[in-house]
Order: C-alpha cells, then structure tokens, then sequence
C-alpha cells in the first residue's frame, strides 16, 4: 500500500520516464514505437481506473465509456480540420474536465451499488454508450465511423505528438494516483475499499471522496480516448466502445496490483506486449483472447492481490516480525470474535 | 425530557414478521454511563443502529442535544458528536493504527486535499496511544493486532472526535480480564471528562461497577430502569433473564 518516502521513489519515476523519453529519440523503429503507443496508453488507461477500481475498490467495467465520448469528442470536432495538428492536443484537458463532470451523475447513480452489482451496472453504461455512438448517426458517424482530420506531422516524426501525448498522461494519471496515496483522499478512499458503512460511522465524507476518484478517473480516460483517436484517425462504435479496452485496463491493474501506484503501470507492460506478441503468433484468428482468459485464470488462482503486493507481502514476512503481544503489557491474544459472553444474574 | 442528551421515542423497526423494537422509548442524560442490557434478541443492538443511523426505524423518533434527527446519517451524527464502537470491533485492517486514529478524528474539506497524516494529526494520534499505551503499535498495520487490541483501537478511534456521545456495544465481550480492566479505566476517564455513555453489555459486574443507571430491554422495549440495585432485584428482569 504505503510505501515509505525514500530517495529510491523519485529516481525509480526518472528513470523509466527518461527511458520512455529517450526511445523515440534514439530511433527506435516504427513498429516500437507503435507498440509503446498502446502500451503507454494502457498503463494510463489501467492507472486511471485504479484510481477508483483500486484505490476505491469500485470495479468499474464500464470506463471504456467515458474513452469513447473522449474519442468522439475528438473525432467530432476536428472531423475537418485540425489546425495545425497540435490543437486537438490542448483541447484535451477541456475534454477530460467535460467528461470528469458529466461522469459525477453516472457516477452517483452507479455507486449507490457495491462490488458486483456496480460491475453490473456499470457494464450496462458501456453498452448504452456504444449502443447510442452506433444509432446517433448526425453526431457519431452511426457504423461508417467518424474520422479525424489527417494532421500534417512529418512521415518520419508522425508517431511522435501522439507517443509524447500518451507519455504526458501517463505521467498525470500516475502523479494523481501518488497524490491520492499521499493524501487524506487516498486515506479516505481507502476505509471506503475495506469497510465503507465504518467509514460512514467514523465521518469519512464518503460520498464525495468516491465522486472525486470517479470523476478524475472518468476524465483521464477520456483524454486516453482523445489521443487514440487522433493516433487512428477513424473511430467506430465497436472499436472506440470496445469492452475489450474495459477488460484491459482492469486486467492489467489486477495484474500488477490494485491500489499501487506501480502496479497497473506493470500490468500494462506485460499484457500489452504480449498480447501484440499473440495476436501475432495466432494471426487475425483472435485466438490471443485465449491467452487473454488464461492470463486472467492464473492471476485470480495465483496472484488474487497482483504481482506488486504479493512480493511486498512476500518481502514483509521474510522480516524480523515485531512482538506484537509484547507491546502492550499484560495483554494476552484472543483469536477472534466468537467469544462466549458472561452473563450474570 | 428537554435536557436529555439522547432521548428516543417510539422507536419500532420489524424484521419480516419479527418486531425487534418495539414502540423504545428511553432516555439518555448528559455526564451519566447508561446500560442498555437485555437478554439476547431483546434489540439492543437494532435499537443502536437506528439511533446511529445503521438502519433506518419503521417509526419513532430521535432526539440528539434537544434537535430531532430527522434523517439519522452515521457520518452526520458522527460529526454532530455521537459516535459508536460495534459489537465486532470493525477497524480498518489495512491502515495503519496510527492512519485508524487520525482518519476518524475528523477533517475539514481544505484537510482532505491535504497529507495523509500531517504532523498535528500524529501528535493527536500519539497522544490518544499513549494514553491507551498502544504507542508502540502506531505503525503496525491493524490487521495485526489480538482482537482485544482491535477493540482498543476502535474505541480510541472513535474518541479522537472529541465526541459528547459515545455508544458502545459490547466493549468487552471476548476480551480477557485484563482487557477488561483496561477499556473499564479508559470509560471511567473519558467519563470524568465528560463524555456521556451508552453501553450494551453483557458483564453484568461490570454494568454494576461502571453504570447508572440501566435500562432493561425485554423483546424490543424497556421493561425496568433505575440504578444497578434497583434493576437487580426487579421481578421482571429476573424473569426476563430466566424466562421463568
């Protein structure tokens, strides 16, 4: 969970920033670059959600809503011209605060539901939204899809405003998951994952914490969108709403571990290279979405908390432990609740 | 009636078929250590959920510092002054100690956006665990603590609110003498002071050392109330308890 303040932290978030920043400098080749594209997207997209899937502890399935109004919104506004070919860029943010705001009502709703129900419930937001982005033909394009304007970058730099754009999110989702952990958000968000009616009962303001993770979460993904869509120019109702996207980004905070600030960002390094790896190897068959199903069986059976608190908790036991009992003088263990009670008459 | 802290009236809530409470009415008075007791079943622990908001009463109504709550929420009450402990001693198991004190201590909104554990809230936490000599567990993560230090815990929590009115249930059930002895000094200071109490409990030497006066639920309402030796030797609460 908490990790101590050390000097390791910010030279651990240098490093791999750098790194990212150096691979397309150094010239690294199309096909990385494309790849690192997605990856980075998804490790935003996983980092976003476990704002309020992981710190929270509400698994939303439904975020790949809020990704495709962020791509429409993009597809909708720049459909003829996109000034330049930096102006969808700047428009982001506007798109990320409008989404943040119009999620606070779904949000709301959803959130009066817990655990599975909000599962639920939230899987039924991501197909009316793509049910609409398929039948608001004026606005969306309906199947024939929307398309962005081509932006004028040149050939041999063309991935670049999008690789840097999806690198700058990632960088805003992470820093809003660090500032959640250290903040008393972050403290409240977590009573509301491990006991949220003893959090009502200890004044934590619930309510508004939960919309707060929601809505910053709903909006980062929406910019995701944004960018995705002016990276692939066309957006289709199957592919900018694509419950795929949804599983993906759960799947890989599950996979790192939910409630860590690193956890999703790993989740998404693994899953993605190798789901382009498979999609590879298997070809158009789709038979990657085995290796997929599979990923997901082996996380629950043998990592249900993810890689990162499993090796923290790993690393936790192999220390000296401290003599709990001893610490508080003359006080013997009870093992659990079920105590019998005295009564006397 | 107008100067009691906490004065419920009519309060009924039916399960189904079952009526848990019916038609409560009682009455809590500032600066005194209240026993709720009953024999198991009789709604002690219904009747405290509605009053803090846990569930809502089928009908009735509350009265908390000469205001009636209308729409009784756990986090308002909480803010308001009347703050609880459960029968299972609930504590955040994945926060610190330390962050279970300081979370429940309360926090303005300019707060929340602040540090997770400033400086000023260590200091209130230190002191309150020093007080319940749990200092040296501040920074083990809760779920590592007996069950009789959880109960500590949360009701160290609870008081870090400064709060007027505490309910507790069951503070010593499955806890050792010891222990017992421990969270018996701690009421007894806080009520020193003047925190009011309202304890369900089933250690009847302790309802008799620590409380006055008590009241006796039987089958959802108060059949007996007065001081422990009064209440002792009423034929109905004998015959509540022994269901002769």
């Amino acid at each position: 969970m908490r990790g101590s303040i050390s000097r390791v932290g910010p030279l651990r978030v240098g490093i791999f920033f750098l790194l990212l920043i150096v691979i397309p400098l150094v010239g690294a080749p199309g096909w990385i670059l494309n790849t690192l594209i997605f990856t980075i997207m998804y490790a935003a997209l996983a980092s976003s959600w476990n704002l309020i899937g992981g710190y929270a502890g509400y698994p939303s399935l439904g975020h790949v809503a809020f990704f495709g109004i962020g791509a429409y919104a993009i597809g909708i506004v720049f459909s003829k011209d996109v000034f330049g070919g930096y102006v969808p860029f700047f428009a982001l943010p506007l798109i990320g605060i409008a989404v943040g705001l119009l999620s606070l009502p779904i949000g709301w709703v959803s959130m009066r539901t817990r655990a599975d129900v909000f599962a639920i419930v939230t899987i039924t937001l991501l197909f009316i939204t793509q049910t609409l982005a398929f039948n608001l033909k004026g606005v969306t394009g309906g199947a024939q899809g929307a398309s962005v304007a081509p932006p004028p970058f040149a050939v041999d730099h063309y991935d670049w405003p999008f690789y840097f754009a999806m690198l700058i999110l990632l960088a805003i989702a992470m820093g809003i998951s660090f500032y959640f952990q250290r903040s008393k958000i972050g403290l409240s968000l977590a009573t509301i994952r491990a006991d949220e009616d003893k959090a009502h009962g200890v004044g934590v303001r619930v309510t508004a914490v939960k919309l707060i993770a929601f809505g910053v979460s709903a909006g980062l993904v929406a910019m995701a969108g944004g960018v995705w869509a002016y990276y692939v120019g066309f957006i289709y109702p199957q592919f900018a709403v694509d419950p795929l996207i949804t599983i993906g980004m759960v799947l890989m905070a599950f996979l790192g571990g939910r409630a860590t600030l690193w956890g999703p960002v790993l989740g998404a390094f693994i899953l993605v290279p190798a789901q382009e790896y498979f999609a590879q190897a298997f070809g158009a068959s789709q038979l990657y979405l085995f290796a997929y199903a599979a990923v997901f069986l082996l996380i629950i059976l043998f990592l249900p908390r993810g890689i990162l608190p499993s090796i923290s908790e790993r690393l936790r036991q192999r220390r000296p432990v401290i003599a709990t009992e001893e610490a508080f003088a003359g006080e013997e263990s009870t093992s659990g609740p079920a105590m019998e009670v005295t009564v006397e008459r | 009636m107008s100067d009691a802290l906490l004065a419920i009236d009519g309060l009924t809530k039916q399960f189904g078929g079952v009526t848990a409470v019916d038609h409560c009415s009682f009455q809590v008075q500032t600066g005194t250590v209240t026993a709720l007791i009953g024999p198991n079943g009789s709604g002690k622990t219904t009747a405290f959920n509605m009053i803090t908001g846990y569930l809502k009463a089928d009908s009735g109504t509350i009265r908390f510092r000469g205001e009636t709550i209308t729409r009784p929420r756990p986090a308002d009450l909480y803010r308001r002054g009347l703050s609880r402990t459960f029968q299972q001693a609930r504590i955040f198991p994945e926060l610190s100690v330390e962050e279970n004190l300081v979370v429940a201590a309360g926090y303005s909104w300019p707060q929340l956006f602040g540090r997770r554990v400033s400086t000023s809230d260590r200091e209130r936490a230190r002191t309150m665990l020093q007080e319940f000599r749990l200092e040296p567990l501040a920074q083990l993560p809760a779920r590592e603590l007996s069950y009789g230090q959880r109960k500590l815990v949360e009701f160290a929590a609870v008081l870090t609110s400064e709060p007027t009115l505490v309910l507790l249930d069951e503070p010593t059930a499955g806890v050792n003498p010891v222990m017992i002895d421990a969270m018996e000094r701690h009421i007894r200071q806080r009520h020193a002071e003047g925190v009011t109490f309202l304890v369900v409990e089933h250690d009847m030497q302790l309802v008799m050392r620590l409380c006055d006066p008590v009241i006796v639920l039987d089958r959802g309402a108060p059949i007996a109330f007065g001081s422990p030796e009064h209440v002792q030797t009423d034929p109905r609460v004998l015959e509540a308890y022994l269901g002769a």
